[in-house]
């Protein structure tokens, strides 16, 4: 046996690979559609709605009504639309927003790819993912699509910045840019998670700061209110997906909706201890069950995490106005873009002369 | 199997470069040219200059390829005018392409082509690092100087286009914030069958 998987160890390891993948994939989609369900209940108990009701116990299946409805309909293109570039960006939004969730580790070891620059894949592929709402936007040569995606990609432009600064911080902090290390980095117990970063108490005030500029900064990453100015419908009818229908519009959205999960790991991977629990539970203790209970129990607990974020995505949606596009940059460059700058410097202050990494 | 990515790569990036100048859409060009950029981003991590092709990847493609494609995209192009005196200027064009294909002969010859000799830091743990020891330490003042020249470019830029016009209605922030419920609305007893 070892000799055939010895022989065969190249085509055995692009199969492990391809099966962690398609589990990804199926996981990812499957959790997507309660997800989005989540996410209309949210809104509608803000409203004191029932939201989604009908199809299925609590409209459970809603989700999947609403994708099938998606498959069945008509895909409509407009007459003067450039083909190709029309259709290749809803596609291209779905594949890059699927790629990041390659180095996103969910559980020691539990990862598809563990790259050595991880963090900086992460933000290469998110900030690669403007260019399936602008070349939507432009293939679908009409005006409000147009000026939809124009707003989306200068907003996406100006707030990767401090998100990249933010991301530094991190990064200063622990001394590695790969994803696992940065978890196992806050791996005893909430105190020494980076939001509240209690082991290094002076730093406590700039990392919850930096926490919640990065929550801001994901929302407006993501187009989601109140920075949801591209699809503002007020006052450009959809933004860029007007001219959009049945499966490529199913795309754009997926695409979208798995960005904000992305955000959510990343929060969560970031600063509040990826799979850790709040409290360490000691390694003899931990000792007794076997791997994979142990595993699953860390992948329980980076699950809740993202729910939680997940959640407050969705009552920000709800309770929040929307913001006025000249506020919208006028918070990233002028006060988010300073306030990440000085956080580095103190942040790398802090490592040079306290110490922190050898 | 590092051979056949290689030649794959290779291949999309010679081609989307091909395209990059055939295309007769603007738009289809710069699209092409993102893709040069990731393929070769691509190259780069088979180098195993996996750093660099992050940053390539980030920098050019996520944010200078935007903006050049929110420019060529809002360009009023016309296509016949575009063609014309293509001849005339193909001499220079094959002039600045023959240099530039000359200079990366030179400094490949020079430093020999194994990718060993391209790792300027072999003691270093991972590239972050070398490439952090060159422009942080060993270059720093040179570093420094070409921010400094960025920055009076960025300055230049801005004194050269900022003008306040008089009569323009403007945003002004703190005057917005600092106004308080009592500044904006007023309470009237209204008497029922006069109005105000």
């Amino acid at each position: 046996m070892s000799a055939f998987i010895q022989e065969h160890g190249l085509l055995f390891g692009w199969l492990t690979v391809i099966g962690q993948i398609m589990l990804f994939t199926i996981v990812l989609l499957l959790s997507l559609a309660f997800l989005l369900l989540m996410d209309r209940k949210v809104w509608a108990a803000v409203m004191m709605r029932k939201g989604p009701n009908v199809v299925g116990p609590f409209g459970l299946l809603q989700s999947f009504a609403d994708f099938g409805k998606f498959l069945l309909k008509e895909i409509i293109i407009p007459a003067g639309a450039n083909k190709t570039v029309f259709l290749l960006a809803p596609i291209l939004s779905l594949t890059l927003a699927f790629a990041a969730w390659a180095v996103i580790p969910v559980a020691p070891g539990w990862v598809v790819s563990d790259l050595n620059v991880g963090i900086l894949y992460l933000f290469a592929v998110s900030s690669l993912g403007v260019y399936g709402i602008i070349m939507g936007g432009w293939a679908s040569n009409s005006k409000y699509p147009f000026l939809g995606s124009l707003r989306s990609a200068a907003q996406m432009v100006s707030y990767e910045v401090s998100i990249g600064f933010i991301i530094i911080t991190v990064i200063l902090l622990v001394g590695s840019m790969n994803l696992s290390d940065i978890v196992s980095n806050q791996s005893s117990g909430f105190w020494s998670w980076h939001v509240f970063s209690f082991n290094h108490v002076l730093l406590f005030p700039v990392m919850l700061v930096m926490f919640v500029m990065f929550f801001v900064s994901a929302l407006a990453e993501t187009n989601r209110p109140p920075f949801d100015l591209p699809e503002a419908e007020s006052e450009l009818v959809a933004g860029y997906q007007v001219e959009y229908s049945s499966t490529p519009y199913l795309l754009f959205m997926i695409g979208e909706y798995l960005n904000i999960v992305l955000m959510c790991a990343m929060m969560t991977i970031l600063f509040l201890g990826g799979w850790h629990g709040p409290i360490p539970l000691g390694e003899d203790f931990v000792a007794n069950f076997p791997l994979w209970v142990v595993n699953l129990g860390h992948l329980a607990w980076f699950m809740a995490k993202v729910v939680f974020f997940f959640f407050l995505f969705a009552l920000v949606k709800a309770v929040v106005p929307r913001y006025r596009y000249d506020q919208l940059m006028r918070l990233g460059w002028k006060i988010f873009l300073p306030t990440s700058l000085a956080a580095v410097l103190i942040v790398s202050g802090y490592v040079v002369y306290m110490g922190v990494q050898a | 199997m590092e051979l056949i990515a290689f030649y794959i790569l290779a291949a999309i990036v010679t081609v989307s470069a091909v395209c990059v100048i055939a295309a007769k859409n603007p738009v289809h060009s710069v699209l092409w040219l993102i893709l040069t950029f990731f393929t070769s981003a691509g190259l780069m991590v088979l180098i195993g200059a996996e750093f660099l092709a992050m940053l390539l990847v980030v920098v050019y493609v996520g944010a200078v390829a935007v903006l050049f494609l929110f420019v060529v995209m809002m360009l009023d192009v016309d296509f016949v005018e575009l063609k014309q005196g293509f001849l005339s200027y193909l001499p220079f064009g094959a002039l600045v392409g023959l240099a530039f294909i000359a200079e990366i002969a030179l400094a490949t010859f020079a430093r020999g082509a194994d990718a060993d000799s391209f790792n300027p830091y072999p003691g270093a743990e991972n590239n972050a690092e070398a490439i952090g020891q060159v422009m942080y330490t060993d270059y720093l003042l040179l570093f420094q100087l070409s921010g400094l020249i960025l920055l009076v470019a960025m300055i230049g830029a801005i004194v050269l286009t900022l003008r306040h016009k008089p009569h323009v209605k403007r945003q002004n922030i703190a005057h917005q914030t600092a106004r308080r419920r009592k500044d904006a609305i007023r309470r009237i007893d209204v008497k029922s069958g006069e109005g105000l």
